[in-house]
């Protein structure tokens, strides 16, 4: 085989920058090497020194996808840290603004950034173009009432203003909710249309036995709490993350890579929260998963872009489910009183599980922030992927095996800002 | 009837939410891709960085040395360079590392600082090469965008006024969460364009359209310092997401 060199600049369709780099030798890989170069905002050294109350804020601009994510997972965090409870409207109406934007992020991903790899198409604007213009419409309706619901408790769709440690500046009344509550109705049937068109795909055979990592709670599909379960015999409370979990620094990255103790690299997002909490699915995307025939065996990485339209429908019928046993909290917020503390908050961001610890001064300013995003722990399972699924396509033309290559990243809907916080393919054959 | 206008969004220091902005626009996105040729957009297509562009959307600051050089590039090849958003337009939250000590920034956050590559300040797209135009705010209002978009291919100016968030606020009949409350409020010297959402929503604004023209930002800081704020409360509120404007900037350091 002719030593040559194949080299991607970047990855498109995916929020930031990255590389990769396959070495090859004699048509084997020998090394693959995933790499991201977004470069680095130091928002855990900044963090350092600023008061309590605006890590919400503050760490929302991590990522301008999923910034409920971490709003979520940081008041969780100081939540912890000061001793704070909050009481079920407040956790309601936190759940159904998280509701909001896995259906937003979801739909995003799934029809404009994923979508057009399967069909072939650059991107979502082409696919319209060429006769999907209504299933592109349809995902456009759909995602905006995803964001609908995080405007209408947030303040806006990105870099939301309502949420602050202890609740809400500013809560709705029950009556509010009509209009968004019709279009959460509305809502459900499209999502339908949209599961079966993701599945109507061809999809490569391509799996394999991936240590799963997710939350679990008792009573519903996981998103703003829980225990950290693995199908590796893991189940420990949130506070334990960081005697279970590792983050590396590895060379030629700005991005950490996460391993579990003694297991090692390990997958976040919806195919594993889909494998370890199938049973906790509300009734009807059950159902749908049920018709289009996918369940909680699935290790195809590929399948990932249907689990996400069948969260997304989760996610509809659980903002319906708080929407009607909503009751308006006495106050938006719970009184804070200050102290010096550890606290650990992780929520389940669209791409995966979202970790953070913070340490308090006695007057509420930060002392240490650790955020360990979903990317940083997908990174080392992306990079096996690639080893492993194309290894029998080597001898295909450059443009396909590239191809591949970002279909299998955009798997992960890596979401690279957070990461450091994309594609640069280099195919090193000697 | 000539070609349709190339349009180009690039990316450098940020979070990826200003650009999302432009998918943000649900009901208007297939008719903006219909009257304009989106030629590069990473976020959203495959399609190649190449040629010339007709509008160049910046998002982003600039951090590394890789993107103080790129942006010469871009700007070689737009007609109209814009930037999008407080990272671009002032450098952004990440800005904070400014006067910091990179390394300790570095170790802070990295067990390997050496494999880390990254300028010793981070700087709005402007300090490096002439823009036309700076859409505001942390993230943006996609409502500008839009306005912006049909501004700029009707080749008028934009209608994005540049005076406080007060005056919208006012406008909009919310009732004053610093005189009502005593909560600390920018509005009066941020600039205009989210609405005033965040006094709708009974807290304080918290600049992150950066400082409005003329800003009487001493003025305000006198009044914070007389409702119970310190130089350290004052100082972080002017030093977030715009913390490297200079109206912001200035004011901060004179709280110590």
């Amino acid at each position: 085989m002719a030593d040559k060199t194949i080299k991607v600049d970047l990855l498109a369709r995916v929020e930031g920058e990255g590389a990769f780099k396959v070495t090859v030798r004699d048509g084997r890989i020998v090394a693959t090497e995933f790499r991201i170069f977004e470069p680095p905002r130091f928002f855990e050294a900044f963090l350092r020194g600023r008061d309590f109350r605006e890590a919400p804020d503050i760490t929302a601009r991590i990522c301008g996808i999923c910034p409920v994510a971490y709003q979520m997972s940081s008041v969780q965090a100081m939540e912890m840290a000061l001793g704070v409870t909050v009481p079920q409207p407040i956790r309601d109406l936190r759940r159904m603004l998280y509701c909001g934007e896995w259906i937003e992020s979801h739909i995003l991903h799934a029809a404009m950034l994923h979508a057009p790899d399967f069909l072939g198409y650059a991107g979502a604007v082409e696919m319209a173009n060429d006769g999907h213009a209504d299933t592109v419409k349809l995902a456009l309706d759909l995602k905006k009432i995803g964001n609908d619901v995080v405007a209408f408790l947030g303040g806006r769709e990105i870099h939301p203003i309502n949420v602050r440690v202890g609740g809400f500046y500013k809560v709705p009344r029950r009556q509010d909710f009509a209009p968004l509550r019709e279009k959460l109705l509305r809502a459900g049937e499209m999502c339908e249309t949209f599961i079966d068109w993701t599945a109507s795909f061809d999809f490569p055979d391509k799996a394999r036995d991936y240590a799963l990592v997710s939350l679990r709670h008792p009573d519903e599909y996981p998103m703003g709490e829980g225990r950290i379960v693995s199908n590796r015999g893991l189940d420990i409370p949130v506070a334990e993350f960081g005697a279970h979990f590792t983050e590396d620094h590895v060379a030629q990255s700005n991005a950490l890579h996460c391993h579990m103790v003694g297991v090692g690299r390990y997958l976040v997002g919806p195919v594993a929260r889909f494998a370890l909490c199938f049973d906790q699915l509300p009734p009807r995307a059950k159902a749908a998963a049920g018709r289009v025939g996918i369940g909680p065996d699935c290790r195809n990485p590929y399948r990932s872009i249907t689990i996400r339209a069948v969260e997304a429908l989760c996610a509809i019928e659980e903002a319906l489910r708080l929407i009607e046993a909503y009751e308006e909290p006495g106050a938006p917020a719970v009184e804070v009183t200050l102290r010096a503390g550890t606290g650990m908050g992780a929520t389940e961001a669209p791409r995966g599980m979202l970790f953070h610890q913070y340490t308090l001064a006695d007057d509420g300013t930060i002392r240490t922030a650790q955020i360990v995003p979903p990317t940083s722990q997908n990174q080392p399972s992306i990079e096996e992927d690639l080893a492993q699924f194309i290894g029998d396509i080597l001898d295909r033309p450059e443009q396909e095996i590239r191809e591949l290559c970002e279909q299998t990243i955009r798997n992960y809907d890596p979401c690279i800002s957070c990461a450091t916080h994309f594609l640069n393919l280099t195919i090193d054959r000697g | 009837m000539g070609a349709k206008p190339r349009i180009g969004v690039f990316k450098f220091s940020s979070c990826d939410g200003c650009q999302l902005s432009l998918l943000d626009c649900e009901d208007e996105l297939l008719a903006v891709a219909g009257a304009v040729d989106i030629a590069y957009f990473p976020e959203a297509t495959r399609a190649e960085d190449e040629g010339q562009y007709d509008i160049a959307l910046v998002e982003g600051s600039v951090t590394t040395l890789h993107e103080a050089k790129f942006i010469h590039s871009i700007r070689d090849r737009s007609t109209k360079l814009i930037t999008i958003g407080a990272c671009a337009t002032s450098g952004g939250i990440q800005a904070l590392k400014n006067g910091a000590d990179v390394a300790d920034f570095i170790s802070a956050v990295y067990t390997n600082p050496e494999f880390i590559s990254t300028l010793d300040s981070c700087t709005p797209i402007k300090d490096h090469v002439p823009v036309d135009y700076e859409l505001r705010g942390c993230p943006i209002s996609k409502h500008q965008l839009i306005e912006l978009i049909a501004a700029t291919l009707a080749g008028r100016w934009p209608q994005t006024p540049p005076h406080a968030t007060c005056m919208e606020c006012k406008r909009a009949g919310h009732v004053c969460v610093m005189v009502a409350a005593g909560s600390p409020c920018l509005g009066p010297v941020t600039h205009a364009g989210c609405g005033a959402l965040c006094p709708g929503y009974a807290r304080g604004c918290y600049g992150c359209f950066g400082p409005k023209e003329r800003a009487n930002t001493s003025a305000l800081a006198a009044r914070l310092a007389e409702n119970g704020a310190d130089g350290r409360a004052i100082r972080r509120l002017f030093s977030t997401f715009n913390t490297n404007a200079p109206a912001f900037r200035q004011e901060a350091q004179r709280h110590g």
